[in-house]
């Protein structure tokens, strides 16, 4: 119930900095992985037409990758971005608390 | 009885026990769920103690809707490769969610987005403007499911009238959503997509099992005669009928969807590709950056107990989605195969939009009932996906009604009772303006209409939630320009190619000289994004002396995890301070 004190490290202005600087990194990195892939398999497809339609058990190159693929690429950014992303939780309660 | 009933003559029994039972059930799911919600908070957020395993499942039943259960299959059926943006889409836009809204949204501590617009901005007049977007995306979001619905219906019930499908699928939702709220919803959503999940992947196995594996029913389009093909099977083929696109610009990119301005305008192959990057640059930005702004899905976050439960649920989501959606497609690569009569249809359900429906009846051939009982699945699925998505947006906007304009804005001393009876009037008064919005759309298209509304989201609650988590300079101004700027262009653009494809406007002779134009007005989000974000950013820099006083207070809620127990914090501080 105690009022704020600018003392207090939770509310100093290099915590708050640190907190969102930490976790922006990690949701930019995650992001960026995530954006080359997506942005890049057009641009493959317009470069590259004719090994995106190597066949492979039937399906051409791009399309396994787009309608299959992609998915489970996704599901991995996630993960590691999720564990990451507890661990940093962790270390900034533990860091206050300490 | 039964027979006395004129429009069930030629309905295939096991069609009709199928919907008969989803119906039926979400009807008692729908009861008995409304015995557990009592308290205010149980209806506009069940209680903030939705499990993650529910939450996952109720969010994924939630989103999967017509559009998706049966649109994607009909579009990859008719424009081949490039259809397969949506569900990509679709699924990786929740990766945004998580990577940058989902954890600090829940964090804040709302009931709804209007709570999180005037919380970040102290501005009353900011709920005003938020809470019509919401009524505005969610209205032009329900209007697609109440036509799938009624067409649907009338599909499975030949004789029965457009209307009387949405009058149906809207009074079933709207007395579930009136009795249970979103608790209650919140049950019937996660049993919804474990039925639509089940209709859509059954009939495909035993497709695989009978007719050939998903490759081999690619490797049957446009392979080169010289190259030999033994690796798979050969699988049977009809031959194709004059309106399907061809094998070879069925199968690549940049195929009939994404040229489609470019070879109006008269321009080659090659100079059309070009131009068929750009749509599908701006297709990809109004689909990811939408699905991270429609307000019926961000509303769902709140139900999390915490910030960090809101990101496990998110990556459960796209988990659950993302198998969902390697299904559709399937549907729509087999059609072209063994269907092809459905491209000589009219658009939309009586053509390749029906495909969803109509081939499980090719089994029929061949094991007589099963092809019928298949056909009853994934019927009963198409009306779980219309039920669950309406039940969504009704929730969304019913609680942007009752909490937001009744609650804080007409009557602020209300109390807890009060607000319930308002959620359930609320509900009642949506819900019919709803079927009413449905009777009046039957001429319009499902995959465009759910494409433009996604347009309009992308272009205004994305860059709203975006900049004011991660953006401490951001103003009221600043944000309120931007979604408006942004909001307002990408509605202006759908309006323009509807006036225009509706014939209310001729505007072809322009579209063919400008084949640039008509890409980026059918596909707005690739400028309007920037638009909003950009004029966020100057008017924000321009009015920086409106910045919110507590304004790294409010940072630190959104930002620092539970634990530290900021939240209690910053509510007993602002009551005590503001009186807000």
């Amino acid at each position: 119930m105690s009022t704020p004190t600018p003392n207090d490290m939770v509310h100093s202005e290099s915590f708050l900095r640190s907190l969102m600087h930490r976790q922006l990194t990690l949701s930019i990195a995650c992001a960026a992985a995530f954006l080359i892939a997506l942005l890049g398999l057009p641009l493959l497809n317009y470069f590259a037409p004719a090994l995106m339609a190597t066949r492979v058990a039937g399906f051409t190159l791009t399309w396994l990758i787009l309608g299959v693929l992609f998915f489970p690429f996704v599901w991995v950014i996630s993960w590691i971005f999720i564990k990451r992303s507890i661990a940093l939780e962790n270390n900034e309660v533990n860091s206050v608390n300490r | 009885m039964i027979t006395s009933l004129a429009f069930l003559n030629g309905v295939d029994p096991w069609i009709f026990v199928f919907s008969f039972i989803t119906v039926g059930a979400t009807i008692g799911m729908g009861f008995w769920s409304a015995r557990q919600s009592k308290t205010a908070s149980d209806f506009f957020v069940a209680g903030r103690s939705v499990s993650v395993g529910w939450n996952a499942s109720a969010i994924s039943g939630e989103y999967l809707s017509a559009a998706s259960f049966m649109g994607i299959a009909g579009m990859v059926m008719s424009s081949g490769y490039d259809a397969l943006w949506y569900p990509v889409c679709y699924a990786c836009g929740y990766l945004f969610l998580l990577l940058f809204i989902a954890g600090p949204l829940r964090r804040f501590g709302a009931y709804t987005i209007p709570d999180f617009a005037e919380g970040r901005f102290d501005s009353a007049l900011f709920r005003k403007i938020a809470v019509v977007f919401v009524l505005f995306i969610g209205f032009f979001y329900t209007m697609p499911q109440m036509k799938g619905a009624g067409t649907t219906l009338a599909y499975i019930f030949p004789g029965m009238p457009y209307w009387a499908g949405v009058l149906l699928v809207g009074a079933v939702i709207t007395l579930n959503v009136a009795l249970g709220g979103m608790k209650g919803i919140t049950l019937v959503q996660a049993v919804q997509y474990w039925a639509k999940m089940f209709a859509i992947s059954v009939p495909v196995f035993v497709f695989f099992s009978v007719y050939g594996a998903y490759g081999s029913h690619l490797g049957a389009n446009a392979r080169p005669i010289a190259e030999p093909a033994p690796m798979v099977q050969t699988v049977e083929r009809k031959p194709l009928v004059e309106k399907a696109p061809a094998d070879q610009s069925w199968i690549a990119p940049f195929g009939p969807l994404t040229t489609k301005a470019a070879k109006a305008a008269g321009l080659t192959a090659e100079q059309a590709k070009p131009y068929s990057l750009l749509y599908t640059y701006s297709l990809i930005m109004a689909l990811v950056c939408g699905t991270a702004g429609l307000p019926h899905i961000l509303v769902r976050f709140y139900t999390n107990p915490d910030g960090m439960a809101a990101k496990r649920t998110t990556m459960w989501v796209m988990i659950l989605i993302g198998i969902f959606y390697v299904f559709p497609p399937v549907f729509g690569v087999i059609g072209r195969n063994l269907m092809p009569e459905l491209y000589t249809g009219l658009a939309g359900i009586k053509g390749t939009d029906a495909v969803v429906l109509k081939l499980p009846t090719l089994l029929s051939q061949r094991y007589g009932v099963l092809g019928s009982i298949l056909s009853g699945i994934t019927c009963a699925g198409a009306f779980a996906a219309f039920m669950s998505t309406f039940s969504g947006l009704l929730v969304s906007m019913t609680g942007a009604l009752a909490h937001d304009v009744y609650g804080r804005m007409l009557r602020p001393k209300s109390t807890p009772a009060e607000r319930m009876k308002a959620f359930k009037i609320a509900a009642i008064l949506i819900g019919g303006v709803s079927i009413l919005l449905g009777t009046q759309v039957e001429n319009l298209q499902i995959n465009f209409m759910v494409g433009q509304a996604f347009a309009i989201a992308a272009a205004s609650y994305f860059p709203l939630l975006f900049m004011s988590v991660w953006w401490r300079g951001m103003t009221m101004k600043g944000a309120a320009t931007g979604m408006l700027g942004g909001g307002l262009a990408a509605l202006a653009c759908t309006t323009i190619i509807n006036l225009s494809d509706l014939k209310h406007v001729d505007l072809a002779g322009f579209w063919i000289a400008h084949p640039l134009a008509r890409i980026l007005c059918e596909q707005p989000a690739i400028w309007t994004v920037p638009l909003a974000i950009g004029l966020m950013i100057v008017v924000s820099k321009l009015t920086s002396r409106d910045i919110p006083q507590d304004i790294r207070m409010k940072m630190l809620v959104l930002h620092a995890p539970e634990k530290l127990g900021l939240k209690q914090e910053y509510i007993q501080d602002h009551a005590a301070g503001s009186g807000h």
